[in-house]
């Protein structure tokens, strides 16, 4: 009954899949807060809103476009295509895209509470030092908010991992390809073995909680340094 | 003022209670491949009876670890004999109530006209992904896995199959042209000439047999009992019938 290879590929699947998808929601997430932080813009809150939706939508909504969007009449159906594949679900690129559009409010949030919490002052200083604006950013606003990357990172990850609903939707469940921890334990609960689903619920449990644990911790560091 | 809200609650309660205890509700959790069907009987059976009957779909396996947590359902209509079998001999349901409903078939199906041509679509493998159910929790699913293993070419397709959580997901999958091909439940696609279907013939799999019981929280639920009378009658066997299923005992 109990596969620990099975749980195992569960495992390092969904670290893969929460690893990647953290790296792209940084990378994106990072200057579209930038851009909500400094900007004017009196539309700018419409974008804020658009990327915070999947905080409050169904993961079924989102299944449901995405399952369309990345199939071959969409988008998603077309990339897959230049690799001579005919539909981006079912594949571990389709569930990183998932993952991604669903995580990002929880890294754009606190980046941008951070690009905002240090004013303007500290990029003038900057700038009367003769700093241009890409020097600015890296080397003024980027460690300032260094805390909101790195609450941004941990809750982007942390997310990843505890993604369900999308990627029952759009995965098809391949064992090292998109069965992902949660549907693994989905699924041994579905077939009584409750032993399976037991370890790996544990250890979601203990998981979660260093995950917040250290959050508040490092916070409450973080906050005594900028003292 | 007081006096007369009190009075028309209290008749509104009077009036609850008459139709409750006159015409009763069903619950009844039913195997995905039997959906429709089961739709089309429930409503023949609430016009005939005025008993109403509330529906939860899923896979078998789904559903009968739901029941063995207490699920509130009164009768369960599986997709295979074992889970009803099980669901007897741990006390779940009515002793002696189980009975073969329906036999189901399964159908490898395409939304793309010429791809399905037969078993040869299997052995040529000139496709992506194949969607069949979760062989662990949907019996459709093991029926396909059985019929790709006798058939040769399960090990050569294993890394493109795709597996729905239920046959209803399986088939959405193929609907939706993510997959390009699956095998489904003949009552999926019954209905309607869409694509291209092979009817998987019956020695490349064990016949599905999907037996009903009367689960112990329906065992003393009117509504519930005429039901399962219902489901072995004619007018169930008709619809039964329309949807490419079996007759069972």
């Amino acid at each position: 009954m109990l596969d620990l290879d099975d749980i195992w590929s569960a495992v390092r699947l969904t670290l893969e899949l929460a690893s990647v998808s953290t790296i792209v929601i940084l990378v994106i997430a990072t200057p579209v807060a930038w851009w909500l932080a400094r900007s004017s813009a009196r539309w700018k809150e419409v974008v804020a809103t658009l990327v915070a939706l999947p905080l409050v939508l169904p993961p079924t909504v989102l299944g449901f476009y995405l399952l369309i969007a990345l199939g071959p009449g969409g988008p998603g159906g077309w990339i897959a295509s230049l690799g001579g594949g005919r539909s981006l679900a079912f594949t571990f690129e389709g569930l990183v895209i998932g993952s991604t559009l669903y995580s990002m409010p929880f890294a754009v949030q606190p980046i941008r509470n951070a690009f905002e919490a240090f004013g303007d002052r500290p990029l003038e200083v900057a700038a009367t030092l003769r700093a241009g604006p890409w020097d600015r950013f890296w080397s003024v606003a980027l460690p300032l908010a260094r805390p909101g990357l790195m609450t941004g990172a941990v809750l982007s990850f942390a997310h990843t991992v505890g993604e369900f609903g999308v990627v029952l939707m759009i995965g098809g469940n391949i064992p090292g390809e998109t069965k992902v921890l949660s549907v693994a334990i989905y699924d041994y609960v579905e077939t009584l073995d409750f032993t399976s689903a037991h370890i790996l619920a544990g250890g979601m449990l203990l998981f979660s909680f260093l995950v917040i644990f250290s959050m508040t911790v490092l916070e409450r560091r973080m906050r005594r340094i900028g003292r | 003022m007081l006096r007369r809200a009190s009075f028309v609650f209290s008749t509104l309660v009077a009036f609850v209670l008459a139709a409750a205890a006159h015409a009763g509700e069903a619950r009844v959790a039913v195997a995905a491949n039997f959906t429709d069907a089961a739709k089309e009987i429930g409503q023949v059976f609430e016009a005939k009876t005025g008993h109403s009957v509330v529906f939860s779909f899923g896979s078998t396996g789904t559903l009968y670890t739901q029941i063995s947590q207490d699920a509130p359902f009164d009768v369960f209509l599986a997709a295979d004999q074992a889970r009803p079998e099980k669901a007897e001999a741990e006390g779940y349901a009515v002793k002696g109530s189980r009975f073969t409903y329906a036999t189901g078939k399964i159908v490898l199906f395409s939304m793309d006209a010429g791809l399905v041509k037969g078993e040869e679509t299997l052995k040529a493998g000139r496709f992506n992904k194949i969607a069949i159910a979760n062989p662990a929790t949907a019996p459709y699913g093991a029926a396909a896995v059985e019929t790709l293993k006798k058939l040769g070419v399960y090990d050569g397709l294993a890394d493109r199959i795709v597996q729905g959580n239920n046959i209803a997901q399986t088939y959405q999958f193929v609907e939706t042209r993510n997959a390009e091909l699956g095998f489904v439940a003949l009552s999926q696609v019954a209905a309607h000439d869409k694509g291209s279907r092979w009817l998987v013939p019956d020695d490349l799999y064990t016949t599905i047999a999907q037996d009903a019981v009367l689960l112990r929280k329906g065992a003393g639920n009117e509504a519930a009992k005429a039901f399962v009378a219902f489901l072995k009658g004619p007018e169930a066997l008709e619809i039964k019938t329309k949807y490419g299923y079996g007759a069972g005992d």
